[in-house]
């Protein structure tokens, strides 16, 4: 099987790193090669808050690849996933901060602080940073049975991203929609007796992780 | 629990060198986005043929404008941003498609009917109009997503046209319709817009002079993309009053119902003139990016026409009638 494979376990990381890394000179060169459209802070913008979202459920989307379908390099996958998709908040906030309002405190308190989405993204971005600090060592030995409670923080902040997401388009657009649909899904995944039922009906190899 | 292994601590020297990665990522991204954003500034570059005197109405010449600036001093947006970032939502919601979309609109023959409350009412062709005497327009186009651009069109004051037809004493307001052709104008992503659009003035704002109907811009005819044959431009209200491809204008006695107040009546109003005091309710309408500019601008009351217009509104409550 795939998983067991040497080969295989030695390069998932490896790949997982550069495959997260890939969007961002991507970008570079849709910025140099003027593909950004005529408005390519704002298409920036949009950019690297969907690749966040995206990357956000994927890392949820680890647990389950592993309980339901043994996929254990998933487990390895969930922090770096994690990771990276606060790697893309953070640009995604330079990007806001520097070229889209020219640090203008005044145009950022007027626009961001009184806009529900700009405060929902607000919101999920601040309660990122606790988790990206704790994912990487000492931290979660360090913060033992709290680090688990903690990092429960993410069904949050994802229902948070998702929402931004929504608030963030006009009306019509269903896009933000199929994503929250998406997040639910997987945390429903994640309620005890739901968890249970869908076990019982796989493979055992799966129900011991 | 605290008991720590060294072997697991993040060696310094790696957990700064993720911060600086962070960093450098995000100063790379800037500075080639800034670069991106600033390239509008230099429509040379973007479009094979230089901007030059002239402002025929030739599809033989290169894009050209009389003059490089508006009367504010703001330089004129490239003829490349102009002709591919166009909410168009008859052809589509994405303002990048719609130029490739629009490009087999077929845009001859035309009439555009002019009916309603009026002694003479007619069927123009697009030939008609040359008798009103097109001419250049710099105006500022503020669209209500609060992005903005500098367009050198070429049109006439719709009072020309009005006073040809004669509106009635009864008559109170213009409303406009574009085509409906969905075999042409696949809307995608817009399908269920109550179709066809449909867009109206007061009767004074419809004689003011600043009110045109455009068949041009940069020197050339009107791109599909930007409302051939024929839009109405309306400089000190958001773009969206600013109709496209008309078939029909009418003189009416009634406001006219248009499709963005029937799709999102608390979003948008029946004037819809620009406003920095009256907020969009999902955003802030007192700043507005340049289009080829990084960070934002003030928005400029009626757009920055206030001097001309602002007479037209005496005594009424704009955040009401917004």
């Amino acid at each position: 099987m795939i998983t067991t494979n040497k080969f295989f376990i030695k390069w998932f990381p490896i790949l997982l790193h550069i495959a997260c890394l890939l969007p961002i000179p991507w970008l570079i060169f849709d910025a140099w090669r003027g593909n950004l459209s005529a408005d390519p802070i704002r298409a920036a913008i949009l950019r690297t808050g969907k690749i966040a979202l995206e990357l956000l459920v994927l890392s949820l989307m680890c647990t389950p690849l592993n309980r339901y379908f043994g996929f254990k390099p998933a487990l390895r996958a969930r922090r770096i996933l994690g990771d990276y998709s606060f790697l893309y908040v953070c640009l995604h906030f330079a990007i806001i901060v520097s070229l889209d309002y020219g640090f203008n405190l005044q145009f950022i308190s007027t626009e961001l602080l009184q806009r529900p989405y700009a405060l929902v993204g607000l919101a999920t971005g601040l309660l990122l940073i606790p988790l990206a600090i704790t994912s990487f060592k000492p931290w979660p030995k360090r913060l033992g049975k709290n680090w688990k409670r903690l990092h429960r923080l993410v069904y949050l902040i994802v229902l948070l991203d998702a929402l931004h997401f929504i608030l963030s388009v006009k009306q019509g657009v269903i896009e933000p929609y199929l994503w929250m649909g998406l997040v639910i899904f997987l945390l429903v995944l994640r309620i005890p007796p739901i968890q249970r039922l869908l076990s019982g009906n796989t493979p055992e190899e799966a129900a011991i992780s | 629990m605290n008991n720590l292994d060294p072997s697991e601590v993040t060696p310094r020297r790696l957990y700064l060198s993720r911060r600086q990665f962070i960093g450098a990522a995000s100063a790379t991204v800037a500075g080639a986005l800034a670069l991106a954003a600033c390239k509008g500034n230099v429509p040379s570059t973007d479009t094979a043929n230089p901007p030059s005197a002239g402002a025929a109405t030739d599809s033989a010449s290169p894009p050209s404008a009389g003059v490089s600036t508006d009367e504010l001093g703001d330089p004129l947006t490239s003829y490349q941003d102009v002709t591919h970032y166009n909410n168009y939502y008859e052809f589509s919601t994405n303002k990048e498609a719609v130029a490739k979309l629009a490009e087999d609109f077929p845009i001859s023959p035309w009439s555009v009917e002019v009916s309603g409350l009026v002694n003479n009412p007619k069927a123009y062709s697009i030939e008609d109009f040359q008798k009103f005497e097109p001419e250049e327009r710099i105006y500022r186009l503020r669209c209500v997503e609060a992005w903005s651009m500098v367009i050198p069109w070429i049109g006439f004051p719709l009072r020309k046209l009005l006073e040809e037809v004669q509106p009635t004493g009864e008559a109170k307001y213009v409303q406009f319709t574009t085509l409906y052709d969905p075999k042409t104008m696949p809307a995608r992503g817009a399908e269920f817009y109550n179709w066809p659009y449909v867009e109206g003035l007061r009767l004074d704002e419809a004689m003011h002079n600043l009110t045109i109907l455009a068949t041009g811009l940069y020197g050339q005819p009107l791109p599909n993309q930007n409302g051939a044959p024929i839009r109405l431009v309306v400089p000190w209200k958001y773009g969206f009053k600013s109709i496209k491809a008309i078939v029909k204008i009418e003189l009416v006695n009634y406001q006219p119902s248009t499709l963005w107040m029937q799709a999102g009546p608390d979003e948008y109003g029946f004037y819809a003139n620009v406003n920095p005091n009256v907020d969009h309710p999902r955003w802030s309408q007192s700043i507005e990016r340049r289009i080829g500019e990084v960070g934002r601008r003030k928005t400029l009351l009626f757009n920055g026409y206030e001097n001309e217009v602002a007479s037209l509104y005496e005594g009424m409550d704009l955040n009401k009638d917004f």
